[in-house]
């Protein structure tokens, strides 16, 4: 993958480097979670259609596990910094600090119990059904007779774990799998009202601690999980949520399950900015990065061999003298046949026009804004009166206005790293479904200048000859498929990116050390049904004949014209092949005899192979004896 | 070389050029340094016309081609052209510019006299304001048509800049300056020649590409709507950023472990997985080359910031008029639909990556400029980060803007205008120069000089790109001073009135105590005490969070007023503090949501609510105020 850069050009822009706030990240709100899951007998009995159209049964046990394997292979991408546990109860053997029975918390070596998750904690979960009968049990917890209550010990566990860390810093949760909707069914009489009590005090505790309790309930269809039994109250569910209660939670465990691997980042500031209106008035702006495009995350050199992260250091060695210098702070630039030297100094204050303000310029209609005035992800801008007060108020004001007369504003940002023209545009609230899909503010898109800006179309304009112009009936047929092929939710946040997936599911399977990477769908390739349907067909069919004409064949067309380059490697490849047949490739290589041929030589047999041609003398004859399994 | 380039400017020096003389002498300077730069075996070759002087090889040969001087014959650019363009002479006559385009095609002609690889170019910069000589033979449109026709023979194109508006001091006469409109626009249909006019020095000093590099397709081949129909096009780049690219002194990248010793290592939670080259080669994601549409959808469905990088240009594949009639019905469909069309692009063979786009249309308004498409790269749902951002209609109602208010920003939205109607637009990105860059090659040239050259200071004449325009100031001031009225100045008086409090109160520095509160209690407390007593407690609460301005005390601060609220209830005898602490309570949230501390508020609310048994009575309170 070839996502990284250096960015070492003073001229660039690296002030939101996403990695350099790396510990700023770790910082902020993190998530502690227990995974609470059932191993009663029930939960290995009880199964329920695996999918749509698949009749394979799956026990709930399993599901669960599933669910929250793959909800932990996601976190260990999206948010490695959250911690967890996973706990088992109603459990033979027992494993807590509490020394309690019936609840066995789950873990590896190297690894507390709530912590971060690790590759060897994944990989030994996604075993654990294999060995769980032998070493961990499945036992009914809750049996007449005794006092045992396995459902409070587990609550009360749970709360032990998510001891550490305060609730303001720390959103502390437990997820309960279960299929069971009455704990408490088989006893009877006071003991069991006993029991409920006691068990629903142990879960108001832990959520007054600022623990919350979601319950994510399993049921077969013939034997739905009555949440209004027992466990509405205990995780405080009223009256009207009850009917939608059980839905939603089907819809969460799905969640779970298809998350996508995302690097998730904390709301972070990259810079505060005063935006100077008119003389004498200014505002704060904070600026946020919305959308930056992401990269696989850092990469550490390792050894080959060891597997040693590696140090990187840079020496400075002075090119009169040789000796070390302490660091380079000069570069230069070739001109008129020498090399002009800058010092660092000097380029800043080269680039240095108004120290880090935004000076508002002036105002233009939105159409002015014309689509090839983009260089780089836009910057989101939101008033803050925390430095100066009215800034919300005057923001609020002009964003409006901005927004009832369809104008952006022009500004001059003069950043340290690269001064520019940016356009504001003002953006409107946008909530859908309860969510806010865009926040109120304006975003910030650098504009370019005269030399960013290339003269494609003119150049052109000489070789063009006559230009015809598409007629109505054209057009209407143009419209007619445009009509047809119709996005009409299309949004963003639809398509995940194929590469970056891939990379994910890589890394996965070398950590988890997975024979098979799992398959990657790529979302982002046409709907090829879609455009199979017969209305679809006959609409591109016809604009096919209006513009190009009845007889139009692109195979002859493709085959017309080939190109000079196109003709002259093909002229090489029948060489190649031709003089590739005088040598006895086979004997060559066996006897050690392909290093005396010449690079000329070597490059017939690789461009007859459809090899690549570069590199060293060594390389071509390695890749040789690759080519013919040697 | 294919790609070299002779290019001849042909600049009027005329007594009503004379302003903008300047302007040119730093743009023409500049274009020779970056060929020096970029292109080091360009030839250029500089013609000046409008002087008192005559020096041209025609009026030896043939007489005539009066006040045009050959000031550089072409050449290899070197220093000493730079220079001389930094110091044009002044000239005294009319200029003729026709007689200037024939000498410069001469030139051109007589260096190159085959129509062979090297790129003939001829720039000229007049106003335009002064008469061409009638010609002997036919009429004046005639005598163009000729010279045109020759100009396309030879392949010669020419970029005319015709200076006018406010930067000719001169009334021009109209019939001279609507006959020499429509003479130069012959050349425009005659020949590939690009007219741009210009009416402030900043877009004079913009309208020069200076950098003349050939530029590259990024992809070429069939755009597919579907498997079955398919249009050629190129893509190339619109818009790249251009900077200079300096290198780095002495450095020796030093490097002890060679790379074929090394593999990258990623990131899984606490662990590194090392991940070879050969093992990334085998597994990584290898889409098929290809440019695909996914569909059409409203082009109020993708927002403007979305857009990711530098933009590219779809065109149709060039001499084909098939895929010119495809994209130019597909285009003004879209536009006049309101559409855009989604795509998925692999430009490259074996590259990695998929970029998901968007086509927007680009009609175009010129006879021998066929329709196109821009096209902006999108994010991927990894790239968008989903930060929550509070409603403006939810901030508390003091920090809304009043009507007038809103009228004073709306005047100022309107009249402070870039744009306006029927006149040239200031500060187009397309005429607009870097002056970054400007001042970077200003500075190159100096110290190629004198290494020792100081940074010299920004170019008055860029300025008006970094500032606001004065003239534009000046014409609104009536509307800038209302909005300046409107809105109360920045420093807040209760910043300061609070300061005074707290250094009064505090025998310390004030900063102490708003860094660290739990050293010195006392002095809080009294004076939180103090403010509770005041009639109007909330205001001294907002004031006293006002002062604090990094992120960490404004936290402290919020849980000051977490335990000042606790405070009045816990000491409340039957509720009578309870007005009060509710107040505090509002003011607390409005601070909250002013400082996105929304979390910390909501936080607190639901532990006043559940923890402290004490607090029922104020919940009930609270239920009752319909609390916020």
């Amino acid at each position: 993958m070839d996502f990284e850069h250096e960015s070492d050009d003073p001229f660039r822009d690296d002030e939101d480097d996403p990695d350099a706030h790396l510990s700023l990240e770790k910082e902020s709100t993190k998530e502690y979670v227990v995974y609470l899951v059932d191993a009663s007998p029930k939960m290995f009995t009880s199964t329920c259609p695996a999918s749509a159209d698949d009749q394979k049964e799956e026990s709930h046990f399993h599901i669960a596990l599933s669910c929250i394997s793959q909800s932990l292979k996601n976190q260990i991408i999206n948010r490695s910094y959250d911690e967890l546990a996973i706990c088992f109860f109603n459990t033979r053997e027992k494993r807590n600090i509490q020394e309690l029975s019936g609840v066995f918390v789950f873990n590896v070596p190297e690894r507390d119990y709530l912590d971060r998750p690790t590759a060897r904690l994944i990989k030994e979960f996604d075993r654990i059904e294999e060995s769980f009968a032998k070493d961990i049990g499945s036992q009914h917890g809750i049996v007449p007779g005794t006092r045992e209550n396995s459902l409070y010990n587990a609550i009360w566990v749970a709360q032990a774990l998510l001891r550490k860390g305060s609730a303001k810093t720390v959103d502390k949760r437990v997820l309960l799998f279960t299929n069971e909707d009455d704990p408490f069914g088989c006893i009877k009489g006071a003991i069991k009202s006993d029991m409920k009590r006691m068990t629903l005090q142990r879960a108001k505790d832990a959520q007054d601690l600022g623990i919350s309790i979601e319950l994510l309930p399993l049921s077969h269809p013939s034997d739905p999980f009555n949440v209004s039994q027992f466990y509405a109250e205990l995780i405080g569910l009223e009256e009207d949520e009850l009917a939608d209660f059980m839905p939603s939670s089907g819809i969460k465990l799905e969640d779970m399950k298809d998350q996508l691997r995302k690097r998730m980042f904390k709301k972070r500031i990259v810079k505060k900015l005063k935006f100077i209106i008119v003389d004498g008035i200014s505002i704060e702006l904070n600026s946020y990065a919305l959308i930056r495009p992401t990269v696989p995350g850092a990469i550490t050199w390792l050894d080959s061999v060891t597997n040693q992260p590696l140090k990187s250091e840079r020496t400075f060695i002075c090119a009169d003298t040789g000796a070390l210098v302490e660091e380079s702070t000069k570069r230069f630039h070739p001109y008129k046949n020498q090399n002009i030297v800058f010092s660092t100094k000097e380029l800043s204050e080269i680039k240095r026009f108004s120290t880090g303000h935004l000076h508002l310029l002036g105002f233009k209609p939105l159409s002015c804004l014309r689509d090839y005035y983009n260089l780089k992800p836009s910057t989101f801008l939101y008033p803050s009166d925390e430095a100066m007060d009215g800034s919300i108020c005057i923001f609020i004001a002009l964003h409006r206005s901005m927004i009832q007369l369809k104008r952006f504003a022009v500004a001059f940002y003069g950043g340290s790293s690269r001064p520019q023209l940016v356009a504001l545009i003002a953006q409107d609230e946008i909530i859908q479904s309860g969510g806010q899909i865009e926040p109120p503010g304006m975003h910030m898109i650098s504009l370019p200048y005269s030399d960013d800006i290339r003269l494609v179309e003119e150049r052109h304009s000489e070789k063009v000859g006559m230009v015809t112009r598409a007629s109505n009936d054209q057009i209407k047929k143009a419209a007619d498929v445009i009509k047809r092929i119709d996005l009409k939710d299309f949004s963003i946040c639809q398509f995940a990116n194929p590469g970056l997936q891939r990379h994910y599911a890589v890394l996965q399977a070398l950590a988890l050390e997975e024979d098979e990477i799992p398959e990657i769908k790529d979302e982002t390739l046409p709907d090829e049904e879609g455009l199979a349907r017969p209305g679809v067909v006959k609409a591109l069919e016809e604009f096919k004949t209006s513009v190009y004409g009845e007889n139009y064949d692109e195979e002859c067309e493709a085959n017309a014209k080939p190109s000079e380059a196109s003709k002259k490697r093909k002229a090489q490849a029948e060489v190649a092949t031709k003089e590739c047949e005088n040598y006895d490739w086979g004997e060559l290589a066996d006897t050690g005899k392909l290093k005396d041929l010449t690079v000329v030589e070597l490059k017939y047999y690789l461009t007859a192979h459809n090899l690549p041609v570069s590199g060293k003398k060594e390389a071509l004859v390695s890749r040789i004896l690759t080519h013919m399994k040697k | 070389m294919a790609n070299k380039e002779a290019l001849v400017l042909l600049l009027d020096v005329g007594p009503s050029m004379h302003s903008v003389i300047p302007v040119i002498e730093k743009l023409c300077s500049m274009l020779v340094q970056k060929k020096l730069i970029y292109n080091r075996h360009d030839k250029v070759g500089v013609v000046l016309f409008g002087t008192k002087e005559t020096y041209n090889e025609l009026t030896l040969e043939l007489g005539g081609y009066r006040h045009v001087v050959v000031l550089k014959n072409l050449k290899d650019v070197d220093g000493d052209m730079v220079e001389a363009l930094q110091k044009l002479p002044r000239g005294t006559k009319d200029g003729d510019f026709l007689d200037a385009i024939v000498v410069g095609m001469d030139m051109l002609i007589k260096m190159y006299p085959k129509a062979n690889k090297v790129k003939k170019r001829l720039c000229l910069i007049t106003n335009a304001q002064c008469p061409i000589k009638a010609s002997i033979e036919g009429t004046k449109e005639e005598q163009v048509t000729t010279i045109a026709k020759q100009m396309s023979v030879h392949g010669t194109r020419m970029e005319s800049i015709i200076v006018r508006g406010k930067l000719c001091r001169k009334k021009a006469n109209k019939t001279t300056a609507s006959e020499n409109h429509r003479l130069l626009n012959i050349f425009s249909k005659e020949t590939s020649t690009r007219i741009v006019y210009v009416g402030n020095p900043v877009s004079l000093f913009g309208a020069l590409k200076t950098q003349n590099k050939t530029p590259h397709t990024v992809f070429r081949g069939d755009l597919e709507l579907s498997s079955k129909m398919k249009i050629k096009v190129w893509v190339y780049k619109k818009t790249i950023e251009e900077l200079p690219n300096l290198k780095k002194c002495y450095e020796s990248p030093d490097i002890v472990v060679p790379s074929d010793q090394r593999v990258r290592g990623y990131h899984y939670g606490p662990q590194l997985v090392p991940m070879s080259k050969v093992a990334l080669d085998a597994v990584k994601f290898k889409p098929e080359k290809g440019v695909k549409l996914l569909g059409f959808t409203n082009s109020s469905n993708v927002l403007r910031h979305y857009y990711m990088k530098d933009v590219n240009i779809f065109i149709p594949e060039p001499e084909n008029t098939n895929a010119m009639l495809a994209l130019s019905a597909l285009a003004r469909a879209m536009k006049e639909m309101n559409k855009v069309a989604i795509l998925r692009c692999v430009w490259r063979r074996g590259q990695t990556k998929v970029v998901i786009g968007v086509l927007t249309p680009n009609i175009s308004d010129k006879e021998n400029i066929p329709d196109s498409f821009y096209f902006n790269v999108l994010p991927f749902a990894e790239d968008v980060r989903e930060f929550q951002f509070p409603s403006f209609s939810k901030l508390p109602a003091a920090l809304q803007p009043n009507q007038q208010q809103l009228e004073a920003a709306a005047n100022l939205v309107e009249m402070l205008d870039l744009a306006p109607c029927g006149k040239e637009k200031a500060l187009l990105p397309d005429f607009t120069p870097n002056p970054v860059l400007e001042r970077f090659y200003r500075c190159l040239e100096l110290k190629s000089k004198n290494p020792g050259a100081a940074v010299p200071p920004i170019d008055e004449t860029l300025k008006k790109i970094t500032e606001p325009d004065s003239n534009l100031v000046l014409k609104n001031k009536s509307v800038i001073d209302s909005f300046r009225r409107c809105f109360e100045p920045n420093e807040n008086p209760r910043h300061k009135k609070l300061r005074r409090l707290l250094l009064e109160k505090s025998s310390s520095s004030e900063e102490d105590c708003n860094r660290d509160i739990t050293p010195l209690p006392s002095n809080l407390i009294e004076v939180k005490v103090d403010s509770v007593c005041n009639p109007t407690p909330p205001q001294v609460f907002e004031a006293m969070s006002g002062s604090r301005n990094t992120q960490d005390s404004v936290v402290k601060a919020i849980k000051d007023r977490r335990n000042k609220i606790f405070e009045l209830i816990d000491e409340s005898n039957d509720g009578d503090n309870y007005p009060e602490a509710l107040q505090c309570l509002t003011a607390l949230q409005e601070k909250c949501i002013v400082d996105q501390e929304s979390e910390q508020f909501n936080d607190f609310l639901r532990r006043l609510w559940n923890f402290d048994r004490n607090l029922q009575n104020f919940r009930g309170y609270l239920a009752s105020r319909d609390s916020p």
